[in-house]
C-alpha cells in the first residue's frame, strides 16, 4: 500500500532522515518507536507530504506521491492523519469539524455527511457532543473527535502522530480503545507512539528508529523480548 | 458681520424662539458688552441655529460617514488581497504588496490625497465623494493588510496542517479554516482602524469635500467665529467615535467570552 525508497529529509544542515526503505501492506499495523529527535514524526509526516522529502521516493497505492506532478490533495483524501495536538478547528462545532472535508470535496451531501458523522460519533461514544465546540471537550474527547474527522473521509490508511502524548494520563486509555477498535476493523495504520503496551498489543510490526534510520524492526515480541541492537535494548530498558 | 444677521422683514415672518432670544441681546452684542452666558448663546445662535446652519454639520457628518463606510469596505477588500499576496509565498506578489504597504505607510496621507485628487483625477469630472473613498480606501488598505496578516500568522500552524491533511487545497484551507479564525483575532484591531479612518477623512477637507471638518470650516467663513464651528464638528466626531468605541468594547468582551465556550 505504501512503499518508501531511500527516504531522506534534511532541514538545512540538519539531517533528520537518512535513508529509509519500508513497505507497508494493506491492513498492516506498523508502530514506530524511538527516542525523541530520532525522526519518527518526520518520517510519518513525509508519508502524506506534510514534510517534503529532500530525497527518495514514496509510492501510495501505486502512485508516486513524491513526483512533482502528483496531486497531493487527492492522495491526502485517502490518508487520514491524527495529530498530537488534535488540531480540531476551534471555530466549528464537532459536527462541522467532521463534515467539512467530505462536504467540501463533494463526496457526500450535507445530510449524508451528517448521518455518517453521527454513525462515527456513536462508534467513539460521543454522539451527544455533535453540537459542542472543541474547547468544551476534554483532551481525550477532542482526540476521539479528531480520529472521527479523519475517518469521515473513508481513508485507506490512518497515520497517528503521537496521538496520546498531549493527553492527561487518565485520558490515554479512551483514545487507545478507539484506535484498537479501528485496528480490529482492519484499518491500515502507521502509529508513532510512546505507548509500548499499545505497540505490543496492536502492532503487526514495530520499527525502532534512531538518528534518522530504522535501526531494528520486527514483530512486537521480537523487538520487546529479543531486541538485537544495543541501542534498541538501551531504549527499551529506559521506557519499559 | 453682524449686519448679515439682522433679520429682513421677509424672514421676520418666520421668527422662532431662538431668533427672539437673539433679538433680546442683539443690541448688547453690537455694543460689545455681552456677559459670558450671553456670549455663549450668541456663538451657538450664529454658528448653529441661525439659517438652519446645524444642517450643514449634519450633511457634513453624513458625508464623513458615507466616505468612511465605503472606504472601509474598499480598504478591507484591498487589504485582504494585500495580506494574501504577502503570505502567498510567490516572491513577485510579496514584493509588490510589500512596496505598496511601505509607500502608503511611509508617506503622509494628505500627500496621497492630493496626488489622487489632482494627479489621477485632475482632468476627470468625478464626484469628490468617490475620490475620497478611493483615496482613504487605498490608504486604509495598507494598515488593514498588516492587521489581517498578523491575524493569519496568529493562527496555529497545526490548523493548516489539519486542513491540508484532509485533502483541502491551500485556498480552501485558507478560506474555511484560517481566515475565519484570523478575522476573529483581527476584529478589534480592524474596528479601531475604522474609527481612525473616520477621523482621517477630515483630510478630505483639503480637496474641498464638504465633510464634517469642511462643514465647520464653511460656517467659520460665514461667521468668523474662531472656535465654535470647529468645536461643534469636534463634538459630532466625538459622539460617533465614542459610540463606536463603546460598541467595540462590548464586542471585545463578547469575543473573550466566546473563547471559553
Amino acid at each position: 500500500m505504501i512503499t518508501v525508497n531511500n527516504l531522506h529529509k534534511h532541514f538545512g544542515e540538519l539531517k533528520v532522515l537518512n535513508g529509509i526503505d519500508q513497505h507497508i501492506s494493506p491492513g498492516e499495523k506498523v508502530v514506530i518507536i524511538g527516542p525523541s529527535g530520532s525522526g519518527k514524526s518526520t518520517f510519518l509526516r513525509c508519508l502524506n507530504l506534510l514534510e517534503k522529502p529532500t530525497g527518495g521516493q514514496i509510492f501510495f497505492e501505486g502512485t508516486e506521491i513524491t513526483a512533482p506532478k502528483a496531486d497531493i490533495d487527492a492522495l491526502r483524501r485517502r490518508m487520514g492523519m491524527v495529530f498530537q495536538q488534535f488540531n480540531l478547528f476551534p471555530h466549528l462545532s464537532v459536527m462541522d469539524n467532521i463534515t467539512l472535508a467530505p462536504i467540501t470535496h463533494k463526496l457526500l451531501t450535507k445530510a449524508q455527511a451528517q448521518e455518517r458523522a453521527m454513525e462515527l460519533l456513536n462508534r467513539v461514544g460521543l454522539p451527544e457532543k455533535a453540537n459542542a465546540f472543541p474547547k468544551q471537550l476534554s483532551g481525550g474527547q477532542q482526540q476521539r473527535i479528531a480520529i472521527v474527522r479523519a475517518l469521515a473521509m473513508n481513508p485507506d490508511v490512518m497515520l497517528f502522530d503521537e496521538p496520546t502524548s498531549a493527553l492527561d494520563p487518565e485520558m490515554v486509555g479512551e483514545v487507545l480503545e478507539v484506535m484498537k477498535a479501528l485496528a480490529l476493523d482492519g484499518m491500515t495504520m502507521v502509529v508513532v507512539t510512546h505507548e509500548m503496551g499499545f505497540a505490543k498489543e496492536v502492532g503487526d510490526r514495530v520499527l525502532f528508529m534512531d538518528a534518522g534510520v530504522v535501526l531494528e524492526e520486527g514483530t512486537p515480541s521480537a523487538i520487546f523480548e529479543n531486541a538485537q541492537n544495543p541501542r534498541t535494548q538501551d531504549f527499551l530498558r529506559k521506557v519499559l | 458681520m453682524l449686519s448679515t444677521l439682522m433679520l429682513s422683514s421677509a424672514q421676520a415672518a418666520s421668527v422662532n424662539q431662538f431668533d427672539q432670544w437673539w433679538l433680546l441681546i442683539k443690541d448688547k452684542a453690537i455694543a460689545g458688552d455681552l456677559n459670558f452666558w450671553e456670549n455663549l448663546y450668541k456663538e451657538i445662535y450664529q454658528n448653529v441655529l441661525f439659517n438652519n446652519r446645524w444642517q450643514n454639520y449634519l450633511r457634513g457628518l453624513g458625508i464623513t460617514l458615507e466616505v468612511s463606510f465605503f472606504a472601509a469596505l474598499f480598504g478591507l477588500a484591498l487589504g485582504m488581497l494585500l495580506a494574501m499576496m504577502r503570505l502567498s509565498g510567490v516572491k513577485p506578489l510579496e514584493k509588490i504588496a510589500g512596496i505598496y504597504i511601505g509607500v502608503i505607510r511611509g508617506t503622509p496621507m494628505l500627500l496621497q490625497v492630493l496626488i489622487i485628487n489632482f494627479g489621477l483625477f485632475g482632468s476627470i469630472a468625478i464626484d469628490r465623494v468617490i475620490i475620497g473613498v478611493i483615496a482613504c480606501g487605498i490608504n486604509s488598505a495598507a494598515y488593514v493588510s498588516e492587521i489581517i496578516r498578523s491575524g493569519i500568522l496568529s493562527v496555529d500552524k497545526g490548523q493548516t496542517e489539519a486542513g491540508r491533511s484532509l485533502g483541502l487545497s491551500p485556498w480552501q484551507t485558507m478560506r474555511l479554516i484560517i481566515f475565519p479564525q484570523a478575522l476573529k483575532t483581527a476584529l478589534p484591531a480592524l474596528c479601531n482602524e475604522f474609527i481612525t479612518l473616520i477621523k482621517e477623512t477630515s483630510i478630505l477637507a483639503y480637496i474641498a469635500l464638504t465633510e464634517l471638518t469642511k462643514a465647520g470650516d464653511y460656517i467659520r467663513s460665514k461667521t468668523y467665529s474662531a472656535f465654535t464651528p470647529y468645536i461643534v464638528s469636534g463634538i459630532l466626531y466625538l459622539i460617533v467615535t465614542g459610540v463606536l468605541t463603546h460598541l467595540l468594547g462590548k464586542l471585545e468582551r463578547r469575543l473573550r467570552q466566546g473563547d471559553n465556550r
